[in-house]
């Protein structure tokens, strides 16, 4: 069965479409929200506000993630900060800037209207956090401060010294645990989602795995959102927290919701280079460095002094050579290939996969202490990390792979193919197109939780017939008896090949196939390859212990299962795509370095249908874009 | 660039579930780099122990870069090791020498019991925050952020109190097992911002009878709670809390009716 992919924008201009739209909604009465639930599976930024929110207008909500608490999840680990169209500082900015930047820094591949509506909803998401208690920065006449981020002109990025992430989740943490106090929210904390559950082709409830028993438990709702964040793990090191996966939206995948635009990944451009083998992720130093950071590679090829050592007129402050009007504050995907050319052509770091991002000249104009007090605790986890003081001698930085804009597809209301199935931040793909630009995750997650999903929920909820259905239903036992299955399959393979090493060479496969550049022939390669990783991981995968019990090994297992195949579905992507467009680049399609975007073919989302078997490859639909507001341009930011 | 590597003993509790009784097990850790995490070292412990068939050492973790609180146990009686300001995801070898024992144990608290291994339950922190640690405010409701401008002084000391990650270090080291570091950090960071002064007094309240009610021990102000807090959480935080705490219990008896021997 195929869908049409109908993205439901509104009609009227660009600007009405929203507030004309949450007017035409129906509403659900108070007394009648009682009667209805909503499971949210994940509780990071996203899912965390969609609880609370959604919590607030009182519907019963269970909420539910793998970690121990809902503080744990990985928004916690955002530094830089957030972006909004406040323009406190009065230089120029505004909604529409907002939106013309996330559009353009998108490479013109994400919807619009989506965007301009995450650029009116960004000025709310700053009121609502102060309102909770986030302690953002503020000057010294007591009102909030701002900083620069890549792929912008204008000063609009709210932040909390280097831990942003931390202060808003914990501000939507915590507006969760009132309502958890309230008893509108059920908190399920240590719960991983393996299945989605369809009864009469709505979504209506997941199954969970209770990590420290081992229990396989059903649950039911009128609704699911999925708020399970990226899936930068596959390539095993990224800038990710561990428990990172892609598990809840291939399962929803799998069950029937579209996934799109899998190669649309974001590799980071300052982050603390490998150091071996047995390194388990890579650390982000956040873009917000670059405000301050000039990044430079020694202009010798095989240049092996020491930075301290090479004069000045030695050094390529090459973002700053080829881009003169965004200089260090280039986007990410550009800054990125730019730092591996540079590597690929001999300029390394003393021969190292590393260039250089120097603070020499800003401490000079600043000083030490005002550095410090806006990056000291990102200086001080490079120095404990690498054991170098980043105020003495540059740090050493290189890409790596660190967001995920591909992400499970959904319509306007963020609904996915499947209905009843709510998809919100990173784990949806509609925002960022090709490239998110700094600084605008946490702001899509927020709006999409605080934002978007309390409305559409609710008009999804009042237009629908939704029976009585319980856990007793035939779709939850099937469901759970096929995990099941699953799982003591995988467990009693009890092969030679521990899961770390299968998520290893899966990772390096991706890296140096479907990384930072990519061609035809690669790509190739990489499906085969992956096609036999498959294959060795369901005859050779060691897992010790039983499926009963907390088994840390069966969690990952079980993970990189569906790694193994997102990883398939990214490559084809990838290779179907034959043009380069933000962070997608297909050697075969550049001038000079730079994406080369075919509007006439690829203008449009590709959103791939689940066949019923990983032997049996994915079917490709689209969804056309169009531009109405800001004109399909080469990007330029020379 | 090839560094020397390490060699060392570990001493591990190891414990099957919370009912079962655990004990220590000894390991050896070979050819550590220097560069290596403490959780890369056990990475490559647990590496070994799964190619023979034995169950992996249970840890925490998650982020491993000293934000999330997932991390942490004793090394040689330090909680997250010997490295001051540093959660154990954070510490890296080149802080050991070759040849080294190193006695891993969990948190040890009534409060916090023994998941499995290095694994302890810290869901008694996710109960205090839900008695008291926010603001009323629904989701809409908010005026314009720069509505009211907060001193600079207030929002910085607010923020260094919320930067707390939870990792439950401070209890793991009272010998009391005291959550007030903790707990004060969250009703230090909401009393000093506008938006939460409105609730301070019952926020207080509430914070503290639950994390009485959780069994956490009393404060008895020895200090080591900051002294091995990876985030540095001061401990005037728990000065604040006892001057909350207790401005609130003589303001709620008034508001019952004062002096009437309450
Ligand atoms: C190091 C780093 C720095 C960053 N800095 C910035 C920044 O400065 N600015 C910015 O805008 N963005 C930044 N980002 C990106 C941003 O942090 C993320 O995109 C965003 O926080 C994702 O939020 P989320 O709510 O979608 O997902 P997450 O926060 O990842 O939450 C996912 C939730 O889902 C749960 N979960 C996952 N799978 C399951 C399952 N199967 N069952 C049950 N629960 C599940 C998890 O437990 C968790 O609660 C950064 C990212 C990284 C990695
Ligand atoms: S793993 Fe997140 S703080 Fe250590």
């Amino acid at each position: 069965m195929s869908v049409k992919l109908d993205s439901k924008i509104p009609s009227g201009s660009i600007d009405t479409k929203w507030k004309d739209h949450k007017f035409k909604m129906k509403l659900v009465n108070p007394a009648n929200k009682r009667k209805h639930s909503v499971i949210v599976v994940g509780t990071g930024l996203a899912g965390a506000s969609a609880a609370a929110s959604l919590g607030e207008l009182g519907y019963k909500v269970k909420a539910f993630c793998v970690h121990e608490s809902p503080r744990r999840a990985h928004s916690v680990a955002a530094q830089g900060g957030i972006n909004a169209a406040k323009n406190y500082q009065n230089d120029g900015d505004s909604v529409y800037r907002l939106f013309y930047d996330t559009v353009k820094g998108g490479d013109f591949r994400a919807r619009e209207a989506n965007v301009y509506r995450l650029a009116e909803a960004s000025v709310s998401i700053i009121d609502q956090a102060v309102a909770s208690g986030v302690p953002l920065a503020r000057e010294y006449g007591g009102l909030l401060s701002n900083r620069s981020f890549g792929g912008a002109q204008v000063s609009r990025t709210f932040y909390a010294r280097g831990q942003t992430g931390q202060q808003l989740l914990y501000g939507a943490y915590s507006s969760m645990m009132r309502q958890v106090d309230l008893g509108t929210v059920e908190l399920n904390t240590r719960k991983e989602m393996l299945d989605l559950v369809v009864v009469d082709g709505k979504a209506r409830g997941i199954i969970v795995r209770n990590l420290l028993t081992g229990e396989l438990e059903s649950h039911v709702a009128d609704v699911v959102v999925l708020a399970t964040g990226g899936y930068s793990n596959v390539f095993y090191l990224s800038t990710n927290a561990m428990a990172c996966a892609v598990t809840a939206a291939w399962k929803a995948h799998k069950k029937g919701s579209y996934f799109a635009n899998p190669c649309y990944t974001q590799i980071h451009p300052t982050c603390i280079p490998v150091h071996g083998e047995n390194q388990s992720k890579l650390t982000l130093m956040s873009e917000s460095l670059r405000n301050d950071g000039r990044v430079w590679a020694p202009l010798k090829k095989g240049d092996l002094r020491k930075p301290e050592d090479i004069p000045e007129n030695e050094r390529d402050y090459y973002l700053e050579r080829i881009y003169p009007s965004f200089g260090n504050l280039a986007p990410r995907d550009v800054a990125s290939r730019q730092a591996k050319f540079r590597v690929d052509e001999g300029h390394g770091a003393q021969g190292q996969e590393a260039v250089y991002l120097d603070f020499k000249d800003s401490i000079k104009r600043l000083g030490e202490d005002k550095i410090r007090e806006r990056y000291g605790n990102l200086f001080q986890m490079y120095d404990k990390i690498t054991a170098e003081d980043p105020y003495k001698q540059p740090m050493r930085i290189y890409p790596a792979p660190h967001y995920t804009m591909g992400g499970l597809w959904v319509d306007y209301n963020l609904m996915s193919t499947i209905p009843g199935l709510f998809v919100a931040g990173e784990a949806n793909f509609s925002d960022h197109g090709a490239n998110r630009l700094g600084a605008s995750a946490l702001m899509q997650g927020l709006a999409d939780g605080y934002f978007v999903l309390p409305y559409t929920v609710g008009d999804y909820i009042a237009n629908t017939k939704l029976g009585e259905v319980n856990t007793s239903n035939d779709a939850f036992k099937a469901t759970e008896e096929s995990i099941k299955a699953e799982i003591n399959k995988m467990i009693n393979v009890k092969g030679s090949r521990t899961v770390d090493s299968i998520h290893k060479e899966l990772g390096r496969v991706m890296w140096e196939k479907c990384g930072m550049s990519r061609n035809e022939a690669g790509l190739k390669e990489a499906i085969n390859h992956i096609g036999q990783l498959r294959k060795t991981f369901w005859n050779d995968v060691k897992i010790p212990g039983t499926a009963n019990e907390l088994n840390t090994e069966l969690e990952k297992a079980g993970r990189v299962a569906d790694f193994i195949e997102l990883g398939e579905l990214m490559c084809r992507d990838a290779l179907t795509r034959e043009e380069s467009c933000g962070g997608h680049f297909r050697e075969e399609f550049q001038v000079d370095g730079e994406a080369k975007r075919d509007d006439d073919k690829f203008c449009h989302v590709a959103a791939w249908e689940w066949n019923g078997s990983a032997d049996k490859p994915q079917t490709r639909h689209t969804e056309e874009l169009t531009f109405d507001n800001v004109h399909l341009a080469t990007r330029s930011y020379k | 660039m090839t560094k020397q590597t390490i060699n060392l003993k570990l001493k591990v509790w190891r414990q099957t579930n919370p009912q079962t009784e655990g004990k220590f097990v000894t390991y050896d850790a070979k050819d550590i780099s220097p560069d290596a995490s403490f959780l890369e070292m056990l990475d490559t412990v647990n590496e070994g122990l799964i190619k023979k068939g034995d169950s992996p050492i249970v840890f925490d973790h998650d982020c491993r870069e000293g934000i999330c609180g997932s991390c942490g146990f004793m090394i040689n009686g330090n909680a997250h090791g010997p490295e001051k300001s540093t959660t154990v995801c954070q510490l890296h070898m080149r802080h050991f020498h070759d040849g080294e024992e190193l006695v891993l144990e969990p948190w040890r608290a009534t409060a916090f019991p023994v998941i499995k291994d290095l694994m302890c339950d810290r869901s008694a922190f996710d109960r205090i925050m839900k008695s008291g640690g926010y603001i009323s405010v629904n989701t809409g409701n908010a005026q314009d952020a720069n509505a009211i401008p907060i001193p600079k002084p207030d929002a910085d000391e607010a923020f260094l109190s919320a930067a707390c990650i939870g990792c439950g270090a401070c209890v793991a080291s009272c010998k009391n097992a005291s959550a007030a570091l903790f707990t004060s950090a969250k009703i230090t960071h909401l009393s000093l911002l506008p938006q939460g002064k409105v609730e301070r007094g019952q926020r207080a309240l509430d914070m503290v009878a639950q994390m009485d009610a959780e069994g956490f021990g009393a404060c008895t102000s020895t200090g080591v709670c900051s002294a091995s807090c990876p985030k540095d959480i001061s401990l005037t935080n728990i000065a604040t809390m006892n001057r909350e705490y207790l401005k609130a219990v003589i303001t709620q008896k008034e508001e019952m009716g004062g002096g009437d021997g309450v």
